[in-house]
């Protein structure tokens, strides 16, 4: 935790947490209490005036059909993120870790799109799968006869930003299982196969089972991406709509504050939003650190 | 591999090259489509070969912008991604490098307090605290401002605890034999500390570099002033207006322009590019 040999100085140390410690209270301290008080309020459209009321913010979030259908939405759109990203991120791992010759070149070409931005990633795949246009919606005309619109169907629309959200997480997830199964004892291996196991038991008895820490790992943190990270790709593409059906819970956090400007009750989601950030965040500090074994 | 099998050898590679086609096909549709005049990209099927457009779109882009979404040269917006992305690196390196210094060697009231205080950061992203952190960097009057789309993001709980991590790990010796020599704090952290740091430092700072030029929700907030406008946040409003009117090309052109800075960066650095991924998460 800390070293035996330190330096001693009553003032130097304060003076170096200082400018983190700023920022820190500024900008992250500051906002989360500014957020809690404001979420016990209700404050009339020009700010002149607020009164206190309790947990009516709350209570009116938990009665809105709308908020509760976000909650759904993000942990749909969460869940199939994190799901879609990670077993292709998998298959694509398992398979450059048995490569030995073209590895590296495999590799270049895997890991770039860490390097996009959600909202890019968002805009090309709206352009690839606009109805009019994109060349995906033309494919699923032409050869499925399937009429893709997802400015009018909320379903496709969550989909097309769960395949861009999943699209740009690929690379990250394959960076770690790699790391991770290259970790895993090449005698291990060796000595089952010379048993006999084929290479798909030996996948799912070996291989599996000692990358469980670092699936553990991915799959809070692919969870934390699709939760927060992936504002941009809804915002810059279908801003929630249509009808609500992409709305997820940081999205709306947004549009009630800044669109609808109801400030109280978008303090309470914000609050609400906190409350799930901490819970993770414990999560992954509690067990990972434990490491999920075998 | 353990053993030969020639099927399993052309599945493993047939599965990698649909990956690298499943990754690489968006972009190729975009890079494709920046290349072709406006009205090539209003029906299907849209070209999948390159056209003949590409110097006077990407000239167009890059002094005149895009008049229907403001008119900012995407040179401008990219200039302004590459001073807050900058902005946001240097400064969250050089604040967690000096917190981490201080909590790692020093001993002093409080430190667990501070080292807290740093590690909730962690679980506040900007997504979710947005509205009273703009109220507060409006009475700070940091809007449009270089400052405002910088400092509010400087703060950094993982590259903190990847220094601190790192410090723990350089041996005791070296302060011991840095003390008998009489060298003070100060000159012990520029001597020896931060030469020791460079790789990790180098590591970081691509991580930080993508983080910093991707952000888009901070900038769209804080800069009303197009001249502020980055590129990442810019394009949202070319898509907007181009519901309506054909100017695909050139927003695809755009997305192109944005993502290759930090594409650059990672490729070329690759090898150090996966070991600061790898280690600042752990």
């Amino acid at each position: 935790m800390q070293k035996r040999v330190v330096f001693r100085s009553w003032w130097l140390p304060y003076l170096l947490v200082l400018p983190q410690i700023a920022v820190t209270l500024v900008f992250f301290i500051w906002p989360a209490y500014q957020a809690l008080e404001t979420s016990f309020y209700i404050e009339d459209a020009f700010g002149f005036s607020r009164n206190f009321v309790g947990l009516d913010n709350f209570r009116a979030l938990f009665n809105d059909p709308g908020y509760l259908r976000s909650f759904w939405t993000t942990l749909v759109f969460g869940v199939s993120v994190t799901f879609l990203s990670m077993s292709i991120a998998l298959a694509l791992a398992v398979c450059a870790n048995r490569v030995i010759r073209s590895a590296t070149t495999y590799r270049t070409f895997l890991i770039w799109p860490y390097a996009v931005a959600p909202a890019l990633a968002g805009v090309i795949w709206f352009f690839m799968m606009n109805p009019s246009l994109g060349i995906i919606a033309y494919w699923l005309e032409s050869f499925f006869g399937y009429d893709w619109n997802h400015y009018v169907n909320g379903r496709e629309a969550l989909i097309m930003v769960i395949i861009a959200a999943a699209w740009k997480q690929i690379s990250y997830n394959f960076l770690f299982f790699l790391a991770g199964m290259q970790s895993i004892p090449k005698s291990m291996i060796e000595a089952a196969a010379i048993d006999g196991a084929s290479p798909t038991r030996r996948f799912w008895t070996i291989v599996f089972p000692l990358l469980s820490p670092t699936t553990f790992f991915l799959l809070v943190v692919n969870l934390v991406y699709a939760f927060f990270d992936t504002f941009a790709i809804i915002h810059a593409t279908t801003s929630g709509g249509p009808a609500d059906a992409t709305s997820i819970l940081v999205y709306r956090v947004y549009s009630t504050g800044f669109v609808g400007q109801d400030y109280g009750s978008s303090a309470a989601q914000s609050v609400i939003l906190m409350g799930i950030v901490i819970v993770m965040t414990v999560i992954q500090f509690r067990y990972v650190e434990r490491r999920v074994n075998y | 591999m353990v053993e030969n099998r020639p099927f399993l050898k052309i599945l493993t590679h047939a599965v990698l090259i649909l990956g690298v086609l499943f990754l690489c096909f968006p972009v190729w549709m975009a890079l494709v489509a920046s290349t072709h005049p406006g009205d090539a990209l209003v029906r299907s099927p849209i070209p999948m070969w390159f056209g003949d457009q590409a110097v006077e779109n990407y000239t167009t882009l890059l002094s005149g912008g895009v008049a229907e979404a403001g008119g900012v040269p995407v040179l401008r917006m990219m200039w302004n991604s590459l001073l807050m992305a900058l902005g946001i690196t240097f400064g969250k390196i050089a604040v967690s490098l000096l917190a981490a210094y201080a909590i790692v060697y020093f001993r002093f009231p409080f430190r667990m307090g501070f080292f807290w205080l740093i590690f909730i950061t962690l679980m506040l992203p900007i997504e979710v605290r947005i509205l009273p952190t703009y109220d507060i960097v409006t009475n700070l009057g940091m809007l449009n401002s270089y400052w405002g789309l910088t400092v509010p993001l400087i703060a950094s709980a993982t590259a903190t605890f990847l220094f601190r991590q790192f410090f723990l790990t350089i041996p005791d010796e070296l302060v011991e034999a840095a003390r008998i020599d009489r060298a003070g704090p100060i000159r012990f952290f520029f001597d020896i500390l931060l030469p020791l740091s460079r790789t990790n430092i180098a590591a970081l700072f691509i991580i930080l570099f993508i983080f910093g030029w991707n952000q888009y929700l901070w900038p769209f907030i804080i800069t009303t002033d197009v001249d502020l406008y980055t590129v990442v946040m810019g394009i949202q409003r070319m898509v907007n207006v181009g519901e309506g009117l054909p100017i695909w090309h050139l927003t695809m052109g755009t997305a192109i322009l944005a993502l290759i800075p930090p594409v650059v960066v990672v490729l070329a650095m690759q090898r150090l590019f996966v070991k600061g991924l790898v280690e600042s998460e752990k």
